[in-house]
């Protein structure tokens, strides 16, 4: 019943796709090729692919001597993880409650919530450093997983409110005469129907989270809780004119996230084209 | 609703741990951020100076420039990512969610790579691209015959804002594609296909039934990009520093704030003083949201099915 | 609302401090030198530990653009590490006026050091220093010495020469003339401006003169610096607008330019880089006419001092005394070389280049960068303002004069030195 496949258009299509494919993923081919070559040959020649000739590892090798990769990456995945997890429950559960009750303060506390999406939580450095040294957390992943879960609230609660107003009455009410309480509406009934919003505010939320320098170079700079980010970093501070080691860190760092990412697209997927069926 | 009960516990027990984190967290340690614009550093130690400071960030040459040059390169950087970034993103999104589209999920997932990338590796990454010395911009313009194009983009005033604004234009495509994409496949078959009974297909299909119907889409993208790049600071300090060159020509709010907030090499931070231009970031910020909320959005409920 | 959660972090503090009292006392040294990591880690650590069984150091190293806002942040916090990094003049000076930093003027050690040394870390009156000098950096230019031979150039004694020989490089073109890009800005201010100003404005003479108020930045003396800067323009790669420091650096490393403006810092880093693919040499800033005499920027550029809030202030102090010992003055000057070191007793440097710089100091008076003593103290501030200026003069956006005078302009909406 669906359109009738027009050759052209889907050339034209597939066209633009490919073009556009090119243009995301050359800087990242760039990097990971040249990573694998000779000081000369990088500048030599940036864009051929590595031969025996110019083939060289001595950036992979300055890099392992130098950093614990795949300890930072941990350190990031469990951050990211956690906070992820902290920011979807929490930012689901206050959605719901500002979408589904009308109680006095409801649109206060909405726009309450809502005032942190405007301010960078970075202004408020110093009295979240100080809290975290008088609680003993300076230097614990718990104190990233805090300021994250904060800092993702605001634009989980604003997204999936919008997304919680559009569930049918029909159905919860349906629920409500079953007998089931508000928890379970919540989550038996609610949850699953906004999995496409659930997604889309893990991908903003964890993207941001994944990327920051400044809350582990602050809270949490030491060599066992170094994130990937800060660890990427201050390797490319450390060796900026040693091309053969910022690429390789560079690489090092991209890789992991890809295949994360690579893992996590086919939920995030699963999870928009969830709300599509119909 | 539910509006009879007398105490209605499992709404403070909904509310309760975000409020309480996002309160202890954020709102705290910000207000008391937000309250240092109204205080001066002295000899004697703080000062109340009530709007001072905000006298001076609007009445003193030397900080009202500095703070309408980053106010409108940042105007600039919005601009850029509105007609940039969300057509692509738009384009791309209608292109993906074309029925029977092979290899959809290959371009999906290749397109969306930049945005997991951390600002860290795409500032070095660029740099390295369209440095003039290493060469790979340079000669991929000279394979296709035009070199004599090539410039030291952000290295001049001219274009080092635009330049930059792509490359972030580059990297957040993938975030309006995946929203609209969504908001295209949650269209409902019965629509599409009322449409193609009546012979829409194609472009003008997309024009006249799907682009309607993912406008609330487009509004939040839009206030997310808004409220984005007025907080945006990372990719410029990566690529250009904290002094925002050639000539402050790629200074934003962000990095401003930065600058005075903490200060930079031999300037010593002033809190006082960046509290203040945080203020006036968050103002801006807040009158763009009431627009959206109060003026865009209510007309755009309309549409919604 | 708070009080609760104060409680609650008021006794895991205590328990959290019970539970370390017993370990062995670790320092921490707060740094901006991440490229030292390794020498500290492998050479300079292991020599204190040794005869210090009780102390662990740990060299924990913030990126340079970073460590200002990330020290001030920690130290405000209370977390920051126990030994500081100190930068020179106001920065530390501010640390020491909110008793971030200890005073150190009873430390033993400051015997071994001159006042002009100290002077970077001392309050106005030069009654207390707060941080132990540890080296100072000189500006100069390197060259490729091959390219030199191959091309029958000559060092520059005068800027007349220099130009010469700019030009016949220029006109070989088998190299970029000199290796230099403006986008990081600091390069043309620290590389540029404060390598050649001192031969125009004298040295102490004029940065003194400037302080008290008796000279304007738009005076000639200091115009002049940015008339040379703006003839370099022609001789700087193709799209020096978006030159990077690391650009500028791996050029020169990698053979293609032929002179580097630069820090005695280098030296050590391309060592490494170019191996012996070419060899280099130096020479001192050249002088407006021959016979001049000579003026070059021998700047106290880092100390070290004791965060005010150490737990362990016996062991840092312990540890201080020996960063002012002649011990640690030849450790740390022939780790890395160019870095020279300011204590009293002469240290044998070992690395030939090193020795060139160092060499200069006896021909030349030696003068500390123009910007840094009280003159950025204000906003704006003259040192930010100047790495501005320097890359808009060489770019030709902004004339000299202008610059100047836009400079001066600044300093005088917040500098009174009649008040002085």
């Amino acid at each position: 019943m669906r359109a009738r496949s027009q050759p052209g258009r889907s050339i034209a299509a597939h066209a633009i796709l490919i073009a556009y494919t090119l243009i995301a993923l050359f800087p990242v081919w760039v990097i990971v090729i040249n990573s694998f070559k000779s000081r000369r040959a990088i500048f030599a020649q940036p864009l051929a692919i590595p031969t025996p000739e110019t083939w060289d590892l001595v950036g992979y090798t300055t890099v392992l001597e130098n950093g614990d990769f795949f300890g930072y990456f941990l350190n990031s995945l469990t951050v990211t993880v956690a906070s992820l997890f902290f920011v979807l429950l929490f930012g689901a559960m206050a959605a719901f409650a500002l979408s589904e009750y009308r109680f006095r303060g409801n649109m206060l506390v909405g726009l309450y919530l809502a005032l942190g999406i405007m301010i960078p939580i970075r202004l408020g450095t110093v009295a979240i450093l100080q809290m975290m040294v008088a609680a003993g957390l300076v230097n614990t992943l718990t104190a990233l997983i805090l300021v994250y879960t904060a800092q993702g609230l605001p634009l989980a609660v604003f997204i999936l409110s919008e997304f919680m107003r559009n569930v049918s009455d029909d159905l919860k009410n349906a629920g409500r005469m079953d007998g089931l309480s508000e928890y379970a509406i919540f989550f038996r009934l609610v949850l699953p129907l906004v999995r496409p919003a659930m997604a889309t505010v893990a991908v903003f939320t964890m993207i941001p989270i994944w990327n920051d320098l400044w809350f582990p170079l602050i809270l949490a700079p030491s060599e066992d809780t170094k994130t990937i980010t800060l660890g990427s970093q201050v390797f490319i501070g450390q060796f900026v004119t040693n091309w053969n080691a910022v690429l390789a860190a560079l690489s090092l760092a991209i890789v992991p996230v890809l295949i994360l990412y690579l893992i996590f697209s086919r939920q995030l997927i699963r999870g928009i084209t969830a709300g599509a069926v119909k | 609703m539910t509006a009879r009960r007398p105490i209605r516990w499992h709404i403070a027990v909904f509310l309760a741990p975000a409020v309480l984190v996002y309160t202890a967290i954020m709102i705290v340690p910000l207000i008391g951020t937000l309250n240092l614009s109204l205080y001066r550093a002295t000899e004697t130690g703080p000062q109340f100076v009530g709007l001072g400071n905000f006298r001076t960030l609007f009445g003193d040459a030397l900080w009202s420039d500095a703070f309408w040059n980053a106010l409108g390169n940042n105007v600039w950087f919005f601009i850029i990512h509105m007609l940039v970034q969300n057509p692509i993103g738009i384009l791309l999104a209608a292109l993906l969610s074309s029925p029977r589209l092979r290899l959809a999920a290959f371009y999906r997932t290749a397109i969306f790579v930049p945005t997991v990338l951390s600002f860290v590796i795409v500032g070095f990454v660029w740099k390295l691209i369209l440095s003039p010395l290493w060469g790979i911009a340079p000669s991929m313009l000279g394979a296709v015959g035009l070199k004599g194009l090539f410039a030291p983009w952000l290295g001049q005033e001219g274009s080092a804002l635009t330049a930059l604004a792509l490359v972030s234009v580059w990297q957040f495509v993938g975030i309006p594609m995946m929203l609209i994409y969504a908001a295209l496949l949650s269209i409902p078959d019965e629509v599409m296909e009322a449409a193609e009974m009546d012979g829409i297909t194609g472009w003008s299909r997309f024009w006249k039934v799907q682009l309607p119907l993912i406008l609330p889409s487009i509004g939040i993208i839009s206030i997310l990009t808004f409220v984005g790049n007025f907080n945006a600071f990372d990719l410029i300090y990566v690529a250009q520093g904290a002094l925002a060159g050639p000539d402050f020509a790629t200074d934003i709010l962000g990095t401003f704030l930065y600058r005075t907030f903490f200060g930079f090499q031999l300037q010593i931070g002033d809190p006082n003083m960046g509290a203040a231009i945080a203020t006036a970031m968050f103002l801006i910020i807040l009158a763009g949201v009431c627009v959206y909320l109060f003026g865009i959005q209510t007309r755009l409920r309309r549409y919604q099915f | 609302m708070t009080t609760p959660l104060r409680l609650a972090i008021l006794a895991s503090t205590i328990l959290a401090g019970a539970a370390h009292a017993q370990e062995p006392v670790t320092l921490t040294i707060e740094s901006w030198r991440n490229d030292d990591l390794a020498i500290w880690n492998d050479t300079i650590i292991p020599a204190y530990e040794a005869s210090h069984p009780n102390v662990q150091i740990e060299f924990a190293p913030t990126a340079p653009a970073e460590y200002n806002a990330a020290l001030n942040s920690k130290l405000q916090a209370g977390s920051a590490g126990d030994l500081i990094t100190c930068r020179p003049f106001d920065a530390s000076l501010e640390l020491y006026n909110n008793g971030q930093l200890s005073d150190l003027t009873d430390l033993a050690a400051m015997a071994n050091f001159s006042d002009v040394a100290k002077a970077a870390w001392q309050t106005d009156d030069a009654a207390h220093t707060f941080c132990v000098p540890m080296a100072s950096v000189i500006h100069g230019f390197i060259y490729n010495k091959t390219a030199f031979d191959e091309l029958g150039l000559q060092e520059p004694k005068t800027v007349d020469e220099f130009f010469q020989v700019l030009d016949k490089i220029k006109e070989d073109g088998t190299y970029i003339p000199m290796a230099m890009g403006t986008n990081d800005q600091w390069e043309a201010a620290t590389m540029g401006y404060q390598n050649i100003g001192p031969n125009y404005w004298k040295g102490e003479e004029g940065r003194l003169a400037l302080i008290a108020g008796t000279q304007k930045l738009t005076d000639p003396q200091w115009v002049a610096p940015y008339e040379q800067l703006a003839r370099w323009k022609d001789y700087l790669g193709d799209g020096f607008e978006a030159q990077t420091y690391p650009d500028s650096q791996n050029l020169f490393t990698l053979g293609r330019a032929a002179i580097y403006p630069a820090g005695s810092w280098e030296i050590a880093g391309f060592r490494a880089q170019i191996a012996d693919s070419f060899e280099m040499a130096a020479f001192p800033p050249p002088v407006p006419a021959a016979g001049d005499t000579c003026y070059i920027s021998d700047h106290t550029d880092i100390g070290i001092g004791m965060n005010a809030a150490t737990q362990h202030p016996e062991e840092a102090r312990e540890f201080l005394e020996w960063v002012g010992s002649p011990e640690f003055a030849a450790l740390y000057s022939n780790a890395l070389p160019g870095f020279f070191s300011l204590n009293s007793t002469p240290v044998e440097q070992t690395d030939p280049l090193a020795q060139e710089f160092v060499s200069w100091r006896e021909e030349c008076q030696p003068t500390i960068r123009s910007t840094y003593q009280i003159l950025s103290r204000g906003t704006p501030n003259l040192e930010n303002e100047t790495w501005n200026a320097s890359a808009n003069v060489i770019r030709g956006s902004e004339t000299p004069q202008d610059a100047a005078a836009r400079l001066q302009q600044g300093l005088d909406s917040w500098y009174k030195p009649a008040q002085q």
